[in-house]
């Protein structure tokens, strides 16, 4: 246990929310190195990995299709099937899907257009490590900038997912800002230690920036680091 | 030898690209139905033997080249 729980920020060629994602990580109590994606390891005590939003790879192929061979994905993997707290932000969710670790996959927005703007949220449950701080039913507004979000799963994918109390997040009706599937805006895995969202919480972690409520997305996770038993992986 | 694989989004998976493409297709005036839009990857393989590329392209098609939760595709040989 530690007072600033080490959560290194993985930067891609093309990742551009890292800088961001690490402040804010720090302004809520944390050690946020930015690590390269060419690393082979996570540093030693790392407690949770932040996947930061960009472009990793020029989204050649798919999003996320081709960051996902880089070396330190191989240790991430494995850091979260040992139970480590991952959070893929955007492109970083894009990642984790392709990678395997999260369910669906992002689409291209329904509309073609890259969506960049404030959007209402619905909290689907606050009983995960990246919405402890939240309740559920609740409305909260983060940013979303993106021009492949549209998540998707078919029928029987979704329903299992609904089944489990794996969609965390969920866009206001009225409010989806790409097409997803059900309004899904972020999705655990099964286990509950991996999630990946569309919106950047990162993004909105002071009043100034227009919203404060990604800190309790970033709390929330910041507060489950401190208490994770080291995962060695 | 060298081997094209095709690559297309799957029946029913709603494909923006290829209805901005029918739209524009509509604007030039021509009568469509529909368009799909999918993607092509020309690959050449060290090897003479059809049946060990096949099976090559088909763990490539299954790691990388497609996702198939939304993707089919189809292995052509020139």
């Amino acid at each position: 246990m530690s007072d600033r729980p080490l959560i290194p920020v993985v930067v891609f060629p093309g990742s551009n929310d890292d800088r961001d994602a690490a402040g804010a990580l720090e302004l809520l109590g944390a050690d946020a190195p930015r690590i390269w994606h060419t690393e082979e390891l996570l540093p030693a005590g790392t407690a949770a990995v932040v996947l930061p939003g960009g472009f990793s790879y020029g989204d050649y192929l798919r999003c996320g299709a081709i960051a996902r061979f880089s070396p330190i994905m191989r240790t991430v993997s494995a850091f979260a099937e040992a139970g480590g707290l991952v959070l893929g932000i955007c492109n970083g969710f894009q990642i984790l899907t392709e990678a395997g670790l999260l369910p669906g996959v992002l689409r291209p927005n329904a509309s073609l257009s890259f969506v960049c703007r404030d959007v209402p949220l619905t909290v689907e449950t606050a009983e995960t490590p990246f919405t402890s701080r939240c309740t559920p039913g609740q409305t909260i507004t983060i940013p979303v900038k993106h021009g492949d979000g549209c998540w998707f799963a078919d029928e029987q994918l979704l329903a299992e997912l609904e089944d489990e109390g794996q969609i965390a997040l969920r866009y206001e009706d009225g409010a989806n800002p790409n097409g997803a599937v059900a309004g899904v805006a972020g999705v655990t895995n099964r286990d509950g230690n991996v999630f990946g969202l569309m919106p950047h919480p990162e993004h909105a972690v002071d009043p100034l920036l227009g919203s404060a409520d990604g800190v309790l997305i970033l709390g929330s996770l910041v507060d489950a680091a401190r208490l994770s038993v080291a995962v060695t992986v | 030898m060298k081997a094209t694989v095709l690559v297309r989004p799957k029946p029913g998976i709603l494909d923006p690209q290829g209805q901005a493409v029918e739209t524009s297709l509509r604007h030039l005036g021509f009568d469509v139905a529909d368009t799909r839009v999918g993607r092509l990857v020309d690959v050449e393989l060290p090897t003479d033997d059809r049946d060990e590329a096949r099976a090559q392209l088909e763990r490539m098609c299954d790691q990388l080249l497609t996702n198939p939760l939304i993707e089919s595709y189809e292995i052509e040989f020139a």
